[in-house]
Parts: C-alpha cells; structure tokens; sequence
C-alpha cells in the first residue's frame, strides 16, 4: 500500500493575470499511512489551501498529487467526490444540521455509504458519541449543545464512516484541554489500529505536541518538516528535521 | 411522520425535519400555500360554474339543430334570421318539426330597488313538447293566454314564498319591462351569471315585453330531425341549403361547444377567472419559492459541509423537493377544505352551481405539486453556492 499523499512540485494560485496571487510553491512532501501530522504556518502562509486541495475539495494548478492513490491531476468530478467519500472532514465551524439530534448528524455521515453501512447504525454512532464524552447528549440538537459539545458531533461525524484520512481544521479551538486531548487520542488510536492518516491544520501546541510530524509553511513553502518520535522530559515530543 | 418519512425515503427526512424545526415559517408557509390553493379552486370553480350555468338551458332544449345568425357563438349574441328558415328548414328530407326562438332580456324592479333581470324565451306553445324538457312543455296549453308565463323556481332575488306560491291559485303577477305578466307555473333550470332567471312565454306575451323586438327575426331556429335520422347529417343538408354568410348551422351539440368555448376562453368573465387561477399558481409558487430559497441560504453552510463529505446533487434536489411537496401537501388540504366551504357559500347565496368534483380536486393538486416542485427546483440553483472549499 502506498503512500497516504505525495505531493511533487505542487503550485497553486488565486486570480488571472495582473490579479494572480500565487500562494502555494513547489510543495513536495509524502505522508504515509497512520501518521498524525500537523499544518501550521502565519495566517497566509498556504496552509489552508493546501488542504482544500489534498482533501479534493479545489482543483489542482501546477504539480502532482496523489491522495490514497489517486492523481488529483487526471480525476473527473464524480471520482473526486468518490474519493472525498474516504476522507473524514473536521471543519473550525461545525456546520450541524440544527434540525437533527446529535445521532441523527452523525448518522448523517454515515449514510451516504449505503444501506450496508447502514446496518444497526445505532451501535457505532451511539459508541463513538460514548467515546467522545456524549452519551447523555445523543439526542439533543445542536441548539441545546455547548460549542465543545457541538465540535465533538461534528468531529463523530467525520469519523462514523471509518475514514482512511482525516483532514481537520483547528479542532480542538472549542474543547477544553481534556477533550482536545481525547480527540488527538483517537485520532493517534485510528492511525495505530487502522492506518487512518490525520492532517491537521492547527495552532494548539497540545495537539503540536501530540502529533507525529509537523509540518511548517511560510508564504506558501514549507520550511521545516519535523517527525517526533518519544515525548521529552517536559511532556513535549522529541523532533526530528526530516 | 418523520419514520414514515424515513421509510419511504430510505434516509433521514432531512427536507421534513428542517421544516417543522423552524415552525412558525412553516405554518406561514402552508397558511400561504392554503390561500393559494384556496383562490385556484375557487377560481376555478367560477370557470366550472360559468361553465355549468351557460349550459343549464341547453339541458332544457330537445332541439337536434339549430340555425342561427352566422355571427351567433352564444345563445344571445349574433344577428337575428329570417323566420322564413323554419319553413325553409321544414323541406329539407328528415327534418321532422322547426320552430322559432325569441330571446329578450327583461328586468323586474326588486321591492329593495335593485334590478333583477330575466331571461326570457319566447316559445310557439304548438311546438314546445318537440322542442323543450316535459317539465316546461307542459306548460305549453296555459301559455297561449295572453300575458302569462312560467318562470324558474330557482330564480333569484325574488323572495322565496312568492316562487313557491306560483302555479297555486291565481297567477301570480310579475313587472317585466313594465307589463304585468302572471306567472302560471315554475319549472328549474338554474340561475346563470348574466341573469337572474328564466321565464318562458308565449311569443304574443313576448312581443308585448318586447315591442321593439320583430316577430319576423327570431333569434334562432330549433330543428328536429325525423326518428332514426342522423342529427349531423342532417345539419350538413341543411347548411348547404343556406348562405354560410347568412345562417349558421350547428347541431345542439356543437352549439354548447360553442357556448362554452366563448363564455370561459374569450369572453372577459372567463379570462378574469382564468387570469384570477393564474394569479393563485403565481402566488403559491412565489410563496415556496422564497421559503425554500430561505431554507437554502440558511444552511447553505450545512449543505457545503455534506457536499464535502461526498453527498451529491441530487440529494440535495431531493432533500428541496421533499421540502416543495410537502409545503405542497400540507397547503393543498387547508386550500381544499376552505374552497370547498366558499363553494358552499357562494351557491348558496347566488344559486351558481359551484360544485367541488373530483377531477377539479386532482388537478389542482397536481398542479400544486408541480408548481411547487418547479419552486424547489428554482431554489435548488442557489446550492450551488455552497462551496465546500469554503469551508476551511
């Protein structure tokens, strides 16, 4: 099995001619299956972008790109889509539908993957929403939830369907230190039990420290890439410059 | 509800659940639907009764043929013809009996000083069981007394209990045009739009309401063709006997056509009613529209996020159109329930035959479903604002 992305030269620009911004520069990087990684970067700096295109969500400009196999260069729009089905999505803002209780927006992810994947949905929406601290919220609408709690749903929803990589969006700004830490965790759990890959655009030094690699971006470059391997004495990883 | 929804859509009723959550704009939106459904069926239910009241009197004539001006597309308009056609018409092969017709419209001073008016038909008592229902042919012996008639029991804006006295006793006298005409009996036909009533009389009585009236140029002509004779056929003959430019020849049949054709398509009541249909699926449709154009743009972030995660467009028209056909739905029985109460109301103040049939109900249902459907889709097009990239 290859890589979960790789990425050779990648350019990206906003605008045409006079108005054209580029913001992203020759990025190559290869993240493999079950890593944990994190984007950070100043506001500008491309992370974002970066993101949006490795989770198909914008078409590809100059480079290569492959994403669990794929290369975003020669897919049509129903196999982008085919592929954004493997991809768990954890956006800042959580984008709950407010008419449906927390099961029923998780259960809304998991939907789309057929009546098989629909098979006795309770169990593992009502499991993950148990693992997530959210139990005894199951049934209420993101109206009688905290903003943690409403982040915590949305991220159960990235995850229902079992995703082989997750892309993620500061998603631990609304929770407090022992949730974010628990989202982290399953998220290290996914990557050791199930290969799943996690890229993580985010300023929280917690989850800095929690993950396997960061990767840091200025001005559309990426200007260090550091894989940590065993925490230090203080709690932080040990980093590596790749 | 919500699991039948479930299982009929085989998915969460997203379209539902998002509608009865915001449930003030929903009962708005079905309030609106309602009225719009309400003001369709209710024009149409003019149109059906504009339609039913033209044709009552055809439903009292045993008339096979019949000739008129050749300008004549109703009972009333066009030119007047010779009389000599009802002798002409009698020596062509298979016509067994001809008659003629005066029409006038006669006016009676309502004790509250409103006008009510007649119609008035002038019928050759020799000829009437040949032409006209038993039930008023019957009349055919008292109305060859001079100044008599028979008039409509359902006429209106005459008071109840004098119709219900006529035919008992003493003929009853009625103001026509200022001549005293006593009413000797009552038969039903039905109230119309453009009169109050119909009264038939002899054709001495009539050019005494009438006087400007010529007993040489009735309005029409009624033919019969012999037992066994083809009607149509017949007509051909007859037509080709007579100048096109002059008489226009059509059987019964053709002549209700006609009728209806002119009083609901082209003549300014039926357009109004017609317009006044059009204006209820303008309206209904503007209404979910912009509910669902709404419902749209307030979750035009929740459907970029589902967009994101793979869903495709056509959940989301389904999810629009869910919402259209319930708005739909729910509109339709409230809209139904209150036209066919007006209906009610209306016949019985006017006497109009405003009847709520079945076919009419499918209809507008149909057409309800559809006009809110094309809404849906309308405001599906604004999804495609809903940017996943955005997202991030």
């Amino acid at each position: 099995m290859g890589p979960a992305i790789e990425t050779d030269g990648l350019d990206y620009a906003f605008g045409k001619d006079d108005a054209r911004t580029q913001v992203l520069f020759d990025i190559t990087l290869r993240i493999e299956r079950g890593e944990v990684v994190v984007l950070k970067g100043a506001s500008g700096s491309g992370k974002t972008t970066l993101l949006t295109i490795l989770a198909c969500l914008r078409a590809m400009q100059g480079g290569k790109a492959q994403v669990l196999g794929y290369d975003l260069s020669e897919i049509d729009d129903a196999t982008r889509i085919e592929v954004r089905r493997r991809l768990g999505f954890i956006f800042q803002a959580h984008n709950l539908h407010d008419a449906l209780t927390a099961m029923q927006n998780v259960r809304m992810g998991l939907e789309l993957h057929g009546r098989k994947a629909m098979r006795n949905w309770q169990d593992p929406v009502l499991h993950l929403l148990t693992v997530l601290g959210l139990e005894d919220r199951a049934t209420y609408k993101p109206r009688h939830l905290s903003g943690g709690q409403k982040q915590r749903v949305a991220i159960a929803r990235a995850l229902i369907a079992n995703p082989e990589l997750v892309f993620a969006d500061e998603p631990t700004a609304a929770l407090d230190a022992e949730n974010g830490r628990r989202v982290i965790e399953i998220l290290q759990r996914l990557g050791r039990e199930r290969g799943t890959t996690s890229v993580i655009v985010t300023h929280d030094q917690r989850v800095i420290d929690m993950a396997s690699r960061v990767l840091t971006l200025s001005h559309g470059c990426i200007v260090s890439d550091i894989s940590q391997t065993a925490p230090s004495a203080d709690g932080h990883l040990k980093g590596t410059a790749a | 509800m919500t699991w039948l929804l479930e299982r009929i859509f085989g998915r969460i009723p997203l379209g539902w659940l998002q509608l009865i959550n915001r449930k003030g704009r929903f009962a708005s939106a079905v309030i609106g639907v309602g009225f719009a459904v309400s003001l369709v069926l209710f024009q149409l239910g003019f149109i059906g009764a504009l339609s039913g009241s033209v044709t009552l009197p055809y439903q009292a004539m045993r008339a096979d043929i019949i000739l008129s001006g050749p300008d004549a597309r109703t009972l009333t308009d066009g030119t007047a013809i010779p009389r000599q056609r009802v002798y002409e018409a009698l020596s062509i092969p298979n016509v067994d009996s001809a008659s003629p017709l005066f029409i006038g419209t006669a006016f009676y001073e309502v004790p509250n000083g409103r006008d009510a008016s007649f119609r008035v038909f002038g019928v050759d008592p020799a000829t009437m069981p040949d032409f006209w229902a038993p039930e008023i042919a019957v009349f055919a012996p008292v109305l060859e007394v001079a100044r008599t008639g028979v008039i409509d029991r359902t006429s209106r804006s005459i008071p109840e209990a004098f119709l219900d006295s006529i035919g008992t006793g003493h003929p009853k006298m009625l103001i026509l045009n200022g001549i005293a005409t006593g009413l000797v009996g009552s038969f039903e036909i039905g109230a119309g739009f453009d009169a109050d009533g119909y009264i038939f009389v002899s054709p001495r009585t009539f050019f005494q309401i009438f006087p400007e009236q010529s007993d040489t140029t009735p309005a029409h002509v009624f033919v019969r063709v012999a037992e066994g004779a083809d009607a149509t056929v017949v007509a051909g003959q007859i037509a080709q006997q007579f100048d096109p430019a002059e008489t226009l020849t059509r059987t019964l049949e053709e002549a209700i056509e006609d009728e209806v054709r002119v009083q609901t398509v082209e003549a300014p009541i039926g357009i109004i009613f017609g317009f006044g249909a059009l204006m209820g699926v303008f309206v209904g449709s503007v209404i979910v529209f912009q509910v669902l154009s709404t419902e749209v743009t307030d979750h035009i972030k929740e459907y970029a996020t589902l967009k994101a995660v793979g869903y495709r467009n056509p959940f989301f028209s389904g999810v629009i159109l869910e919402q259209a056909a319930i708005l739909g739905l729910a509109g339709f029985v409230p809209g139904a329930l209150l036209a066919n109460m007006l209906y009610g109301m209306i016949a019985g103040a006017t006497g109009l035959p405003m009847v709520m049939d079945r076919e009419r109900l499918i209809f507008v249902l149909i057409g309800t479903l559809l006009a809110c459907g094309l809404s849906g889709l309308m405001a599906a097009r604004r999804l495609s604002s809903a940017q996943p990239a955005e997202l991030y």
